[in-house]
């Protein structure tokens, strides 16, 4: 166990290489100077000129890589170009927001999916069956920011139940949080229920077809045991793996639902960024939600051994 | 489980029927997707034929209207023709969704090849890999298009790149297992070259799983343009595109809600289309995948 957690960390240290080497060269490709990008469009030479060699723009490339990667072991993502607050304090700030909505979007898609996925598998060929994958097409090819504004316009408008924009602390009461992470975990967890329903039914199809589940069936043993102990159990490993794997579709449709939703989250600072062509808030976002992609695959190979003790490393 | 399947696929009452109503019964998901597909394709190729007006042309006195017989979709806070503007935009989608699918296949096919085939290659080409799928889709392209001024070419490198480890991951696991078949072993002994074993026996097997997963792009592509465009990091303002049209609506959508609907609309369509084809080409192509899946 402690060999492959050591080999597993290993494994992930070309993949973080690989991101911050690119995240590095996503100024240094830029097209012109950086100084310059940094600078904004108003600099005088002067100016260009003492923050080349304030952010030692001067120095060789590898020597320049070696010390932002200095900068990062010790947590210094560097200064906004707009704001000029250090840029984790900024990703600090706005990180309540869209953990509740992931972790939201997840209990929700998790709940639910799974359940659906087992029911379609179970009845396979069935209208259940039927209504499940087609709900699995439509959940994966309708945008996210369109099921966001159809749910407003029929919640929010129409009906007139939940708030239509906006985000409330959890600190301030958790109805009223509730009330608004709401909607925007739903348009973020149909894709996610689309993917994990679809993995699950395909492999309960594969466990459910085994010799010990029809033994379980002949020996008397209830049908939703079967199902759930019997079944799901084994057909555990895809099922997190595809969970794991969705957070990255997770963490795009962040972006998106927070726009929408007008939630002051990573999202939204990505998009002001954007605008703004605030490179180091770029740059610090894509590490920590790369970073976030990477650890949680992590935690789902570590996972494995303890859903399938199979499974040796 | 094998039997029911082979009776499944081979017909077993009166012999089948050929042509297009044969074609309908058998693959419903590749028909229902390809018409509305179509008429997609058709709407926005035939834009100029089909009522539209300038999708471009500014009229101040005619800002915001709501539905009417002049303006089937209303007009935008320029006094737009929406409607003009939506059949229009669907061009971008598909131009974007069509150059994607097409490049990140391409690029993905010769890397994949490659690197499966090539045993020194695949080390370090998987890992930088692994490294761009660390990054989220949208991430990528968005940091890509905010390096350089926004044009419809940059969203299309832009989404392409994300997808090429995908492609490539794809392909290399096929040449994995078909490398190893005894085909391989033997035009290897009669000294095939290296290219030639690549082109002219590896690429075909890889071929039916690619246009599978080109189709599924495509309609990634078109979605990531259209969230892009949304969140003013895609396609420039000047050129409508479904993205761009809504995003430009939503000051507007508490009052006009069909202002920003309605291009969502058109834009879930074509996604759901591509997808159905996708699926269907699927079931055509691979049935051992569709089991699968």
């Amino acid at each position: 166990m402690h060999v492959f957690l050591i080999r597993r960390l290993l494994a992930a240290v070309p993949v973080i290489v690989v991101v911050t080497v690119f995240v590095f060269a996503l100024l240094h490709l830029a097209p012109g100077d950086p100084a310059a990008i940094i600078a904004g469009d108003l600099a005088t030479a002067e100016d260009v000129a003492k923050i080349r060699a304030k952010l030692g723009l001067d120095q060789p490339l590898l020597i320049q890589f070696f010390a932002w990667v200095g900068q990062l072991l010790r947590g210094d993502l560097g200064n906004s170009i707009f704001s000029a607050h250090p840029v984790s304090e900024l990703i600090g700030q706005r990180l309540e927001p869209t953990l509740s909505l992931t972790l939201m979007t997840l209990v929700i898609s998790i709940v639910l999916a799974v359940p659906l996925g087992v029911i379609a598998a179970w009845r396979v060929g069935s209208w259940i069956d039927r209504g499940v994958m087609g709900f699995a097409v439509f959940g994966f090819s309708v945008p996210g920011f369109v099921i966001g504004y159809v749910l407003i316009w029929v919640f929010a408008i129409e009906l007139d139940w939940l708030p239509v924009q906006g985000y409330t602390p959890l600190a301030k009461g958790f109805w009223p949080w509730l009330s608004n992470i709401l909607l925007p975990s739903v348009t973020l967890a149909l894709a996610y229920m689309a993917l994990i329903a679809r993995i699950t039914r395909a492999a309960m199809l594969e466990t459910l077809s085994q010799d010990y589940i029809r033994t379980a069936h002949a020996k008397g043993v209830a049908t939703e045991n079967v199902l759930m102990r019997h079944a799901l159990r084994n057909a555990a490993v895809p099922i997190v793996t595809v969970i794991g794997i969705g957070v990255a579709l997770l963490i795009g449709g962040v972006v998106v639902t927070e726009s929408v939703f007008a939630i002051p989250g990573l999202g939204r600072l990505t998009v002001d960024a954007i605008l703004r062509r605030d490179y180091p808030v770029i740059q610090g976002i894509i590490l920590v939600f790369s970073g976030a992609y990477v650890i949680v695959n992590l935690a789902v190979d570590l996972l494995y051994t303890m859903l399938d003790p199979r499974i040796r490393y | 489980m094998t039997s029911a399947t082979a009776t499944a696929i081979l017909p077993t009452t009166a012999p089948a029927r050929t042509g297009f109503v044969a074609f309908v019964r058998r693959h419903p998901t590749v028909t229902i997707g390809g018409a509305l597909l179509l008429a997609i394709v058709v709407a926005s190729l035939a834009a100029p034929w089909l009522g539209t007006v300038d999708p471009v042309s500014i009229n101040p006195s005619h800002r915001l209207r709501g539905m009417s017989d002049e303006h089937w979709f209303g007009t935008d806070r320029f006094g737009r023709d929406l409607y003009s503007r939506v059949l229009y935009g669907g061009r971008i989608s598909l131009v974007v969704g069509l150059s994607v699918a097409g490049l990140a296949t391409l690029i993905g096919l010769a890397i994949g090849l490659v690197s499966g085939y090539l045993r020194a290659v695949d080390a370090i080409v998987m890992r930088v890999m692994d490294g761009m799928m660390a990054i989220p889709a949208i991430m990528l392209a968005i940091a890509l298009i905010a390096l350089s001024k926004a044009s419809v070419v940059i969203v299309i490198v832009a989404v392409t790149l994300p997808e090429v480890p995908r492609v490539v991951r794809l392909v290399r696991s096929i040449v994995l297992t078909i490398r190893e078949q005894p085909y391989i072993e033997a035009a290897t002994a009669i000294g095939t070259s290296v290219p030639r074993i690549m082109l002219r026996h590896l690429l075909p097997n890889a071929l039916p799983p690619m246009i599978v997963q080109a189709t599924y792009i495509c309609a990634s592509a078109v979605l990531i343009e259209a969230a892009l465009s949304f969140l003013g990091a895609g396609t420039p303002p000047e050129i409508p595109s479904w993205g761009n049209i809504m995003a430009e609506a939503r000051p507007y959508f508490q009052l006009k809600p069909w202002m920003v609907l309605l291009p969502g609309a058109f834009l879930a369509v074509t996604v759901l289309a591509i997808n159905l084809v996708g699926d269907g080409l699927r079931d055509m192509l691979d049935p051992r995948l569709a089991r699968r899946m």
